[in-house]
């Protein structure tokens, strides 16, 4: 149907296909305000940014790699990309997400580190520490009445870790966001 | 080369090796040292606008009537923010301007020091880039870069924020020689296996058809000239965009006119029915496809662009060719050349039939008047008056600006310079005064509204400063007439805070600024006051009084496909039930 709204010139918004989520690796010159140019970008335009990690991977050169998990309808996603290429700072930017179904595999290498504070005594401290032992979770800090746990890998993977330690004390977590690399041999 | 001297100085020394010859600014405490070094030197020189904004807007017309990068010097705080409407302005229609912007000494920024703002942090979404000088040794490298982003790929404006300190400290000047940016390459060479697949589709077309923008001319004086070979050669008819106007002759008999909103019936018809479509340099905005669904439905569409997020942003296209217009036309027009390729000329034959019947609808026609100015009349007779000599045209925003866009035919590239993508009143009077600068002997002309010229009214005193003998052409309709068009057609006629109350006395406010008023009421009087304002050597301010209530049309109704377009005929009947009594009285 036309836009029959009487008050409006603009186009409508066209609603027909499916929103994916993708990560994006982001390389950029690591030099003041490259963050904000980045994050302006989605807040500006509109686009969704569900995790985003940033750091520092090469001293010399000055490079950053920036990782984030966004969410789009294909031709959105398609812009994001274009439109991160388009920052003066910004060398390459991959999706990974694509690069990985080429490869025919469903996802990219994902991780991501938490760490999780967990506050109790008798049965519910040892159920912490069962659960966090079949998670392959280390503790990094413990007193009589609590635990820091160190629990790293797949996104799925510490929010069921999260969910499970959420009864049993659970009263602080820190996440780094999702890091993510292509398998195969080719570099970035 | 290397040189030991101030902030100051390399700022100047920069713009001096970067060929430039006029700035446009206003000082203030944090440029003080830049301006000292600018009167002690005669290669740059200055020119004095009245608001930044106006400095701004006037190196854009500077920058769009010469091809060169538009230079503005403004101080930190209030001249930066009053400089960030220009900047928007410039970065919608890929304008290449460096605005210079003064800071707070580094030691204070972030302490609220006087006339600080966070100049990089309101500008980040309103440039192509920005920067903040912190140290001397960077200084002129990121002047020269500065000069390199702005004018490479698809051109934007940019920001050099430089604090008091660096102003004054001293280092060592590297000239622009081998001053690239480090990793900014824009691809300028079309991909050759899509050139090859675009020639085909164009060769196999029945109905093809050119949609070309801003970026034809932003390309350069060599995609113009391709781009009439290349719809020469293949016998393609051609519509533009609002920014795109003169890339291709109006006198050309390929030539449809101005496609979208306020376009013409043959163009935007072309456009929904045609079934090659060539998008050159455009970007698909939401004035030029109307309803996306409902865009040229049936048409394979080729995109040529040299901004790849420009590719598939709005409407998904069959073949994205990312390069220069210039570089991928010439492709274009040798693979046509060695394909020789047998065009089906029935089809054509009959294209181009179908568009002479529209054509037949004469779309922009209007009721002429004897005793009331017709604004499109008036843009009717400054063209026939004009076209002869070496002219060019800027305008406000609203419906004076359509009216130009239909009735002000061009020929050459460079000659029209409006604000398309963000539409902004205020833009064409200070505008003026760039080209005019650029420009000292040609003949210049804003056609302007009555309440769009009076947001920049003050630069009339940078052209009587400067000698810059602008024409300012008002279309004085006393209303918003875009707004009271809009409020009559779709917001039952409620004309809300639309008429311009207590507007001046346009002929003696000229006078007040020292430059000549002119006015016209009646048809019979506008040719012999237009010569005169051509002819008069000093800048002028025309009150030409245009009937009150006329529309722009042919118009692409709200949310509406190009082919559900009103044209001036099917209306007037509802207009005038619209319009109402009172209304009429105004006409
Ligand atoms: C800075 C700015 N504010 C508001 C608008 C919204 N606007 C678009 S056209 C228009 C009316 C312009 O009136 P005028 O200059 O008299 O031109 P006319 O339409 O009457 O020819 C307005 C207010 C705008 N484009 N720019």
């Amino acid at each position: 149907m036309p836009n029959k709204s009487p008050s409006t010139h603009y186009p409508a918004q066209v609603l027909h296909e499916k929103t994916e989520s993708h990560t994006l690796s982001v390389l950029v010159d690591n030099e003041p305000g490259v963050l904000a140019r980045v994050i302006g970008l989605f807040s500006g335009r509109g686009y969704n940014i569900d995790s985003l990690t940033v750091s520092e991977v090469s001293h010399e050169a000055h490079l950053s790699r920036i990782t984030m998990v966004t969410k789009g309808t294909p031709m959105v996603i398609d812009q994001i990309k274009h439109q991160l290429e388009r920052l003066v700072p910004v060398h390459v930017v991959d999706d990974l997400t694509i690069v990985a179904q080429e490869a025919g595999h469903e996802k990219p290498l994902e991780r991501e580190l938490a760490l999780a504070k967990v506050v109790g005594k008798g049965d519910r401290r040892v159920e912490a520490l069962r659960i966090a032992e079949a998670f392959r979770a280390h503790v990094v800090d413990a007193s009589t009445e609590h635990f820091v746990f160190e629990l790293t890998g797949r996104i799925s993977k510490i929010e069921q870790f999260l969910v499970l330690m959420q009864p049993l004390g659970l009263v602080e977590v820190a996440r780094t966001g999702v890091a993510a690399i292509s398998r195969g041999k080719e570099g970035m | 080369m290397a040189k030991i001297m101030t902030g100051a100085e390399m700022v100047i020394k920069a713009l001096a090796d970067q060929g430039v010859k006029h700035i446009f600014g206003y000082p203030g405490g944090a440029v003080l040292p830049i301006y000292d070094e600018l009167v002690q030197q005669d290669k740059v020189e200055h020119v004095l606008v009245r608001h930044e904004q106006g400095a701004v807007h006037a190196a854009e017309g500077y920058a769009r009537s010469t091809g060169d990068v538009g230079v503005v010097l403004v101080t930190s705080g209030p001249g930066a923010t009053n400089a960030v409407t220009g900047l928007t302005d410039a970065l919608m229609d890929s304008i290449p301007v460096v605005c210079i912007t003064g800071q707070v000494p580094t030691h204070l920024i972030g302490n609220d020091a006087f006339q600080e703002c966070d100049t990089v942090g309101i500008t980040r979404p309103c440039t192509k880039h920005n920067w903040l000088v912190k140290n001397i040794d960077d200084l002129a490298r990121v002047m020269h870069e500065a000069f390199y982003v702005a004018k490479s790929g698809r051109p934007g404006p940019v920001v050099v924020d430089v604090p008091k300190d660096i102003q004054f400290a001293s280092g060592t000047y590297v000239g622009p020689s081998n001053i690239a940016h480090k990793t900014y390459r824009p691809q300028m060479k079309g991909d050759q296996n899509a050139i090859r697949q675009a020639v085909e589709l164009l060769a196999a077309a029945k109905r093809p058809l050119f949609y070309t923008g801003g970026g034809v001319i932003n390309s350069g004086d060599t995609a113009t000239k391709l781009l009439r070979e290349l719809a020469g050669m293949a016998g393609v008819p051609v519509t533009s965009t609002l920014m795109g106007l003169g890339a291709f002759p109006a006198s050309h008999e390929q030539w449809l006119g101005m496609l979208g909103m306020h376009g013409t019936y043959q163009a935007n018809l072309a456009m929904h029915d045609c079934d090659v479509m060539v998008c050159i340099g455009a970007r698909f905005d939401d004035r030029i496809t109307g309803r996306i669904d409902a865009f040229s439905p049936d048409s394979t569409k080729i995109h040529i662009d040299i901004d790849p997020s420009s590719i598939n942003k709005n409407v998904a296209v069959d073949l994205p060719i990312i390069g220069d217009v210039a570089y991928v036309l010439e492709d274009m027009i040798r693979v046509w050349r060695n394909l020789a390729p047998d065009i089906d000329k029935k089809a054509q034959a009959a294209w181009w039939k179908q568009i002479d019947t529209w054509r037949a609808k004469d779309c922009l026609k209007y009721k002429a008047n004897v005793d009331i100015i017709m604004p499109q009349y008036a843009i009717q007779r400054i063209y026939e008056l004009t076209r002869e000599r070496d002219t060019y045209i800027t305008t406000e925003v609203g419906q004076h600006q359509m009216w130009a866009a239909q009735f002000y035919h061009f020929d050459e590239p460079n000659r029209w310079m409006t604000s398309g993508g963000l539409g902004t009143m205020g833009y064409g009077l200070p505008a003026a005064v760039g080209v005019q600068v650029a420009h000292p002997d040609s003949l210049v002309i804003d056609i302007a509204g009555d309440a769009s010229v009076l947001m920049t009214m003050q630069e009339m005193s940078t052209a009587v400063q400067h000698n810059l003998p602008i024409k300012i052409f008002i279309l004085n309709n006393q209303y918003m007439g875009m707004v009271r068009q809009w409020q009559q057609l779709l917001h039952g006629n409620r004309l809300s805070h639309s008429y311009m109350e207590s507007l001046p006395d346009f002929v003696k406010l000229a006078e007040a600024y020292g430059c000549v008023g002119l006015r016209a009421e009646k048809p019979a009087e506008l040719d012999d006051a237009i010569m005169e304002m051509v002819k008069v050597d000093r800048p002028v301010l025309f009150d030409c009084r245009v009937a009150s209530l006329a529309n722009c049309y042919p118009m692409i109704p709200s949310g509406e496909a190009h082919n559900k377009m009103l044209l001036g005929d099917d209306v007037d009947d509802e207009l005038d039930s619209a319009v109402g009594e009172k209304g009429k009285v105004l006409v």
